[in-house]
């Protein structure tokens, strides 16, 4: 046990806490957090655990539990994931998804960034908050209850979309059976249900913003555009990055009330533009298709989405380490 | 002198008068768009069937009637039961999360807690990385048998691991270091320290997180669809849900079908879907408008690096 003088000298110099053996601190510590930690093992591990069922081949053995069964199925590798790349409806499914997201998480940069400098110039303060709060109320609706506004627009008699076409000299349509129009409707949808709460994400960081940093650029003669370009973009670009990473991270999982929901269930007719691979694992699920091909569905969603996160987050990373979000 | 400069100042970085007049209306509209389709349904929720058949759904409509909400109050065994459900459900949800999410967010905050990474991975691994539906499908319906009970409705939600870094983010920057280190120089315990402590100085955070619980629990009808078929188990909105595909909803659950004959041919139809979409509504309309700024405080925690 001995020591020599310099690394002696450097265990003293350690604070004292570096040194700490298991305390009773530690203990009750850890208790706190177990249930939480028992929690995730059950809802996320054991989950994860599950994706084995993806490289099996589900099989029902009478009377016998749901455990026995898997482990007594054949091991198939790859070939569930196999079967669904080369199913018809991939690429389908691979485009609509990636497309509507790309879409959105474009727009829902873009709108929001832009309204949360305009709303922070307004001059009344008060109406300000009033504009925000009524924006804000539309993310607090489920999809379901969504889906019954859409409904009150969109009913074939008596929505009040087919009164104004009908106004305007058009003819009734079946909007539930016409897919070209829904890609719009999904897009203006999610616009209209996510931008007020950007928007106020966005505004609480620029309200966050030095203003002399302002004052010294007027004093400059900066106009507002030259202040916006220069000062507020620059000093939003964390928060936008990470939003950004964020939102990159779920691109190949859909926002599933918006798909099925509102388009109340996927109709054959809609099949082609409201299909995601979110809609297509739920009716499977719904169905009595073999289950190991829809974990294999799911299964190539969690992990493309979480390459997708890790490329995108390690990307950011290279170009400017601060903005990274880990 | 000083603040009157400041306040000059804004004054003259200012945008110029009709620019603001135009921000103004672009937001007046956007503001209307947002509020404007709870308002129509309220209108069509309102209005008589004989109405609707004349004007369609309209904002303006020729008839008014309470036929709608008449028929919900007849039907309020129904519709008090999946109240009570989501009631339940939102309460104890909300308890419990709050409960789970803290314990686990104080834990990690203590710098000396020797379990801390490890228990700082486990929370951040699921972040990346997820079973996907099928396997906690499974999971939740064979192995933990949670079809068809209420804590299928409550457990998968209880906790998050965003909502773990805003305790987490929130304990180490507010609550003082000194306050806890006297405590347990005093012979405290963790949990004492925790419950007496930390959670009595924390209010602004518990209701960031309670709020985000309780709209998550209350808006919630995913699991309801998965999971549950008892009647008796059906939240407002899966009941809501179901209404709205009422003719699906009989042929994939045949034991809830008496009910559903009964809704259909009895309803003011058109009328009632849209009143019991109000009913959801109302309580959201009336809350938020005061949880807004914990709503955003709550943002704006997490959006710090953690």
């Amino acid at each position: 046990m001995s020591l020599k003088t310099g690394e002696r000298a450097a265990e003293i110099r350690k604070p004292v806490r570096k040194k700490k053996r298991w305390s009773r601190e530690d203990t009750e510590l850890a208790l706190l957090g177990f249930p939480t930690f028992i929690w995730y093992i059950l809802f996320c591990y054991l989950p994860m655990f599950g994706i084995i069922i993806a490289f099996k081949n589900y099989r029902i053995f009478p009377r016998k539990s749901f455990l026995y069964n898997l482990l007594h199925s054949d091991f198939v590798g790859f070939k569930n994931f196999k079967f669904f790349f080369n199913n018809k409806s991939f690429t389908m499914l691979l485009r609509n998804t990636l497309l509507y997201n790309i879409v959105f998480i474009i727009l829902g940069i873009v709108i929001p960034v832009a309204l949360a400098l305009m709303i922070n110039e307004l001059y009344s303060k008060r109406k300000s908050k009033v504009y925000q709060t009524m924006m804000f109320f539309p993310h607090f609706l489920s999809w379901v209850v969504v889906s019954y506004f859409v409904f009150a627009f969109l009913n074939v008699n008596y929505g009040l979309l087919n009164k104004l076409v009908i106004a305007l000299g058009g003819t009734r349509h079946q909007w539930y059976a016409e897919a070209q129009y829904w890609p719009l409707f999904f897009v203006l949808l999610k616009i209209w249900k996510g931008t007020g709460y950007s928007m106020v994400v966005y505004l609480a960081s620029i309200t966050g913003i030095d203003g002399s940093l302002y004052e010294a650029a007027m004093l400059d003669g900066a106009t507002k555009w030259q202040q916006a370009k220069f000062i507020t973009l620059p000093m939003l670009k964390t928060v936008i990055v990470m939003m950004f990473i964020l939102s990159v991270g779920g691109i190949f999982a859909s926002d599933f009330g918006l798909f099925y929901q509102v388009t109340q269930g996927v109709p054959n007719s809609l099949y082609k533009v409201a299909s995601t691979f979110d809609t297509y694992v739920y009716s499977a699920l719904q169905s009595n298709a073999s289950i190991g091909k829809t974990a294999a569905v799911s299964t190539f969603q969690s992990v493309a989405c979480c390459i997708t996160i890790l490329t995108a987050n390690f990307i950011v990373s290279k170009i400017d380490s601060d903005s990274a979000v880990f | 002198m000083k603040k009157e400069d400041k306040a000059y100042s804004l004054q003259i970085n200012r945008v110029k008068p009709w620019t603001n007049a135009a921000y103004n209306l672009l937001f007046a509209i956007l503001a209307a768009c947002a509020i404007l389709p709870v308002i129509f349904v309220f209108m069509i929720s309102i209005s008589s069937e004989e109405s609707i058949r004349q004007v369609g759904y309209s904002f303006f409509p020729v008839q008014f009637s309470n036929k709608a909400y008449a028929f919900l109050w007849n039907e309020r065994s129904t519709i008090l039961g999946a109240l009570t459900v989501s009631v339940g459900v939102t309460c104890i949800g909300t308890l419990l999360g709050l409960t789970l999410t803290t314990a686990m967010g104080y834990s990690l905050s203590r710098p000396e807690f020797r379990l801390k990474k490890f228990y700082t991975w486990v929370i951040f691994i699921p972040m990346l990385f997820s079973g996907g539906l099928v396997a906690s499908y499974v999971v939740n319906a064979n192995i933990l048998k949670l079809r068809n009970t209420i804590w299928v409705l409550i457990l998968p939600l209880a906790v998050s691991s965003y909502n773990i870094v805003i305790c987490k983010t929130f304990f180490r920057s507010t609550v003082p270091e000194g306050i806890v280190e006297s405590a347990m120089i005093d012979g405290a315990s963790q949990l004492r320290i925790f419950t007496s402590i930390v959670i009595p100085i924390s209010k602004p955070l518990l209701a960031t997180i309670s709020l985000f619980l309780c709209f998550g629990y209350w808006n919630d009808w995913f699991l309801s669809s998965l999971y549950i078929s008892k009647k008796n188990l059906i939240s407002l909105q899966a009941l809501l849900n179901n209404i709205m595909r009422s003719l699906e909803y009989m042929t994939n659950n045949p034991t809830a079908g008496v009910s559903l004959q009964q809704y259909r041919a009895q309803m003011p139809s058109e009328s009632v879907r849209m009143a019991i979409a109000i009913v959801i509504v109302i309580p959201i309309a009336c809350a938020y408008p005061f949880f807004q700024k914990y709503f955003i405080s709550g943002l704006t925690i997490g959006a710090v690096k953690g």
